[in-house]
């Protein structure tokens, strides 16, 4: 398609119905209350001049180029600032609001570089447009005047400029830093004439609090803000709508080409996750899908110390199809197994785990999220009926309390957490359950009612006194309780016991009672309260207990089946729902059925052919203790990198060192192919045809921005592994096997490439009851007909800090980098994060000597890493943080076996550890002794 | 340095660890029944066998889940 450009209505939309009708140039038009003239105008086909106006933006009434007439009312008021009245009689090109237009015009144009064909925004600039649009023709001041065509470029941002000789201080990218972002970098420093933009306190971009979400340079009107590729390359030509492939939120963005180039991605207005809004990852961090350091071309090795040789697709696949099928004859067909990808579409996951079932003929399929979401699967299963989040994002604009559990939304989802700042900014309260002091808990215009800061390991504890108070305080919804829940009287029974106070359990958690009993009143009383919750709930041994906990809580509160509640995950990556959804876990084929259902495998069988294992394989920590003992041979890896980002990382390579045959997939050669056979290039999003789901189940269209460089699909390559193994596998198009999900999947019945290119998007369940999707769950009744509350005794971990490692790790992500880094350590977003470092608290600091960049040794009863110490007090004392995106510092090499009861999820969240000042003439992290360790604390 | 006790022995104490409020039987009959569901079939055959060589470090409930599922 040519460059899709938004109409922009110039200010926002109002809810309500349109009551109120004016008259705009002679044309009727009915808007809702509050409605802007400037909006009611464009509604109605005329578009007012304007510059410091855009729609996703409250109105400014600055620039006074859209002005207007009013029939009975004196002078001429700026449209949009001017609410309409009933009956109003509006005109907008009278000869008097021209002359004024003209009159502004010349002002801003006498004190702008005349150097439109030379500037990077030339046919992409407002003011170029306006200048025309006002019939601009002379500028009687001339241009010698004083003026601010010599300020300094701003060049420190890696991916825009800012030229404040192009400003005209219409303070759009100063509101959009605020009102969208809501992280307040910007202001307009100065007074008159002397008015400029500034980052911060007379900053640069970079050393300011500026979070590069890009809503600036999306609201600037001229190319003050400009993005540098689009300075390098010129203005594209074409736009192609697709989906961002990092984190869960799933925003929309408009990939804009000049020709086969992409030049830059922009938010799509339309795209129902994200209206908009974007953060430096989606919008800027894309260069990797074209870096050097990607492979393109098959590669395979008989043994994982030889060098690898390229060689052909056929050969490459019927490699994989031989060698797994050798092992299937060697050790019996449950010896090999795969991984899907959360960072893959939906249709390539499916054939992935079909592949599985039906060509390698058993259930040893395991998904990435077995390391991060795999409790909210269980938990909400059971309590709700589905393994999904109850809400839409949108949802949060109706929260009156917000509880954030265990998750840091301004770094991990950042666009969803510009639109939860937007509702705590109107007043919502905040109660945030993290050991951290995130910075959700103090930052501008917000301010946590209550910051539970508890000891990592004790959730369960503190959502148990929390549903304590609710019950022994008589906060409890009888109403709803009574009619849509079921299990409440024995839950309520066991909640009630003294053992769950916040008195009794204070010791444990370490947040004092009086805080944990105020927080859950508010929750409790609040008429609408929501809970949304990160991988600090379900990376924990205790995982799955904690959503159910959430989920009783909720029910308890009545606070399920409308728009402002719910308990909502925050997925880690793009498409972690999505790959859950299409049936990625060992006991579960699509749609969440398990294995053992003889209906629902009937239903496979008839289609796919063959018969189906009825019981359950392999999860991913199984097949590596399997691996080890010898049983498990060959793995396909999809878009993963284990080696990188699974715990217990000797154990890991132990089992990969282990195996006859692991093939990877992927874009670059990552640390799990160091132990790969097989490599089989993978294509980036730019090159994927297919659909991702986001965490609030929301079904978006990923579009091919350009060809497959490896010259195939990914769908199509495992479709010709199969093949080649003998199970015939074949599709024309993605679309196809879109239906095929449509086809035996009850919650995705209505689903198909056309029905979502029509309606842009669909939130799951989508069929014939709800044709258009699902915005909020659990509406009526449960998915499983009553809400079910659980008894959820607390557990402590196995992980205890001891003499030896009296410290507790806890692992999580920052803003600029995803996941293991793959993608963005090859994107200028490494100057924010050129490494992974240990943040600990001053007191731990001091008692071991260390001082702030200091290079600090980190070790665990599994293992050891060397990393430069932050000092923060951010962390409590005893607690440390690092992240895991540099695969030279290896996180996980400290991160241990320990995980969920129920799913297996690794408990990354808490690792008994010590810290050592690291001794400059040592490098290695395997030189620190024991007793070394020790010392530092004796 | 890699995990000393076996991993199958680890996971069913955790469950039992977690299902263990459960009143008289029913402990025992969730944890098979979540064993059942959850586990592929060589781990299971792995839990029999460290209950046939004498239960070394599990947890009661196991063995009398182990009973059941078998």
């Amino acid at each position: 398609m040519s460059l899709l450009k938004e109409p922009d209505f110039g200010t926002p939309e109002r809810p309500g119905p349109a009551r109120v009708s004016v008259e705009i140039d002679g044309m009727p038009v009915a808007v809702p209350e509050g409605t802007s003239v400037m909006r009611a105008a464009a509604q109605a086909g005329v578009d007012i001049p304007k510059l410091c106006a855009t729609d996703s933006l409250e109105a400014f009434g600055s620039c006074r180029l859209c002005v207007v007439e009013i029939d009975g009312r004196r002078g001429t008021p700026a449209s949009c600032t001017t609410p309409c009245a009933d009956g109003m009689k509006v005109s907008t090109q009278t000869p008097k609001v021209e002359k004024l237009r003209q009159g502004v015009m010349e002002l801003y144009i006498s004190d702008h570089p005349l150097d439109c064909l030379t500037c990077p925004a030339n046919g992409d600039c407002e003011l170029q447009d306006m200048a025309g649009v006002v019939g601009l023709r002379q500028v009687r001041y001339g241009y010698e005047g004083e003026n601010h065509l010599d300020a300094e470029k701003d060049t420190s941002n890696p991916y825009f400029d800012f030229d404040p000789s192009k400003c005209i201080a219409c303070s759009r990218c100063v509101r959009a830093c605020g009102e969208v972002q809501g992280t307040f970098a910007l202001t307009i420093e100065g007074r008159g004439f002397d008015s400029k933009v500034s980052p911060g306190a007379g900053e640069t971009f970079m050393d300011s609090e500026c979070v590069s979400c890009g809503a600036c340079v999306q609201a600037c009107p001229t190319s003050t803000l400009q993005e540098r590729s689009v300075v390098e390359l010129g203005m594209p030509t074409r736009s192609v709508v697709t989906t961002c492939a990092y984190c869960g939120v799933g925003c929309s963005f408009k990939a804009e080409l000049r020709g086969d180039e992409l030049v830059r991605m922009v938010p799509y207005k339309d795209g129902g996750a994200n209206e908009g809004h974007s953060c430096v990852k989606g919008r800027f961090a894309f260069g990797y899908a074209t870096h050097p350091d990607r492979v393109l071309k098959p590669m395979v090795r008989d043994r994982i110390t030889d060098p690898w040789r390229e060689v052909e697709w056929d050969e490459a696949i019927g490699t994989v199809a031989r060698r797994m099928r050798e092992i299937q004859d060697r050790y019996g067909s449950s010896a090999v197994g795969a991984i899907t990808s959360s960072r893959c579409t939906n249709e390539e996951v499916y054939v992935v785990q079909k592949m599985v079932r039906a060509a390698f003929g058993n259930n040893n399929l395991d998904t990435c999220a077995r390391v991060c979401h795999s409790p909210t699967g269980y938990g909400l299963k059971q309590t709700f009926g589905e393994s999904a989040g109850t809400q839409d994002f949108r949802s949060v604009a109706e929260a009156d309390v917000i509880m954030v559990i265990g998750a840091n939304p301004t770094d991990g989802h950042p666009v969803f957490a510009s639109r939860m700042k937007r509702r705590l900014r109107e007043g919502a309260k905040l109660i945030v359950v993290d050991p951290r002091r995130i910075d959700l808990v103090r930052s501008p215009h917000i301010e946590a009612q209550h910051h539970l800061q508890l000891r990592p390991s004790t959730n369960v504890a503190v959502v148990n006194a929390m549903a304590h108070v609710v019950v022994t305080e008589g906060l409890v919804d009888r109403s709803f309780v009574d009619q849509r829940c079921e299990g409440f009287d024995d839950w309520a029974e066991f909640i009630a016991r003294p053992e769950n106070s916040p008195e009794a359990v204070e010791e444990i958690t370490g947040v004092p009672a009086e805080e944990l009993r105020a927080a859950a009143r508010l929750y409790a009383e609040a008429p609408n309260g929501a809970i949304y919750y990160g991988l600090g709930v379900t990376e924990h041994s205790q995982g799955s207990t904690m959503v159910m906990g959430m989920a009783n809580l909720a029910m308890a509160c009545g606070n399920i089946g409308r728009d402002g509640v719910g308990v909502n995950p925050l997925r880690g990556q793009n498409n972690v729902q999505g790959s859950c959804d299409m049936g990625s876990f060992p006991h579960e084929l699509p749609g969440y059925r398990h294995v053992s259902d003889d209906a629902v495998r009937t239903v496979f069988e008839n289609l796919w052919g063959g018969t189906l294992l009825a019981e359950p394989g392999l999860r991913i920590p199984n097949m590596f203790d399997a691996a080890i003992d010898g049983t498990f041979r060959g793995l396909f890896v999809h878009g993963e990198d284990i080696a990188q980002s699974d715990p217990n990382l000797q154990h890991v390579t132990a089992a990969l060192e282990a195996m006859e045959l692991v093939v990877v997939q992927d874009l670059f050669l990552n640390e799990t192919a160091k132990f790969a056979h097989v490599f089989l290039p993978g294509a980036s999003f730019l090159e994927k045809d297919g659909t991702f789901t986001n965490a609030e189940r929301r079904i978006n269209r990923v579009r091919a921005v350009m060809k497959p460089k490896t010259g195939k699909h990914e769908w199509q390559i495992v479709s010709e592994i199969a093949t080649a193994m003998g199970y015939p596998m074949s599709y024309d198009h993605p679309s196809q096997i879109m239906d095929e999900i449509a086809s035996v999947t009850p919650t995705f019945t209505g689903v198909s490439f056309e029905v979502l290119d029509k309606l842009g998007s669909v939130q799951w369940p989508c069929n014939e009851a709800a044709p258009e999707g699902t915005p909020i769950m659990h509406v009526d009744e449960f998915v499983r007909g009553k809400g079910k509350f659980v008894v959820t005794s607390y557990v402590p971990t196995n992980e205890r800090s001891t003499r030896r490692f009296p410290l507790v790790l806890t692992t999580g992500r920052i803003l600029s980098q995803y996941n293991v880094g793959a993608q963005t350590r090859r994107t200028g977003n490494v100057a924010w994060h050129p490494e992974d470092v240990l943040e600990l608290h001053p007191h731990d600091a001091e008692d071991r000597g260390i001082n702030d960049g200091d290079m600090v040794t980190l070790a665990s009863r599994v293992g050891r890493t060397t990393l430069r110490a932050e000092i923060s007090d951010r962390m409590p004392t005893g607690v440390v943080y690092t992240t895991f995106h540099h695969p030279v510092t290896g996180a996980n090499v400290v991160t241990t076996e320990n995980s969920d009861w129920a799913t297996n999820c690794p408990e990354y969240k808490v690792t008994a550890v010590q810290v050592a000042l690291a001794r400059p003439d040592r490098h290695s992290d395997t030189e620190v002794t024991d007793n070394e360790l020790v010392t530092v604390v004796d | 340095m890699t995990a000393t006790v076996p991993s199958e022995r680890r996971m069913a104490n955790d469950i039992a660890a977690n299902l263990g409020h459960l009143p008289g039987e029913r402990a025992a009959e969730e944890i098979a029944g979540h064993i059942g569901r959850f586990w592929d079939p060589r781990m299971r055959t792995r839990l029999y066998e460290f209950v046939d060589a004498g239960a070394d470090g599990l947890d009661p409930l196991v063995v009398a889940a182990v009973k059941l599922l078998r």
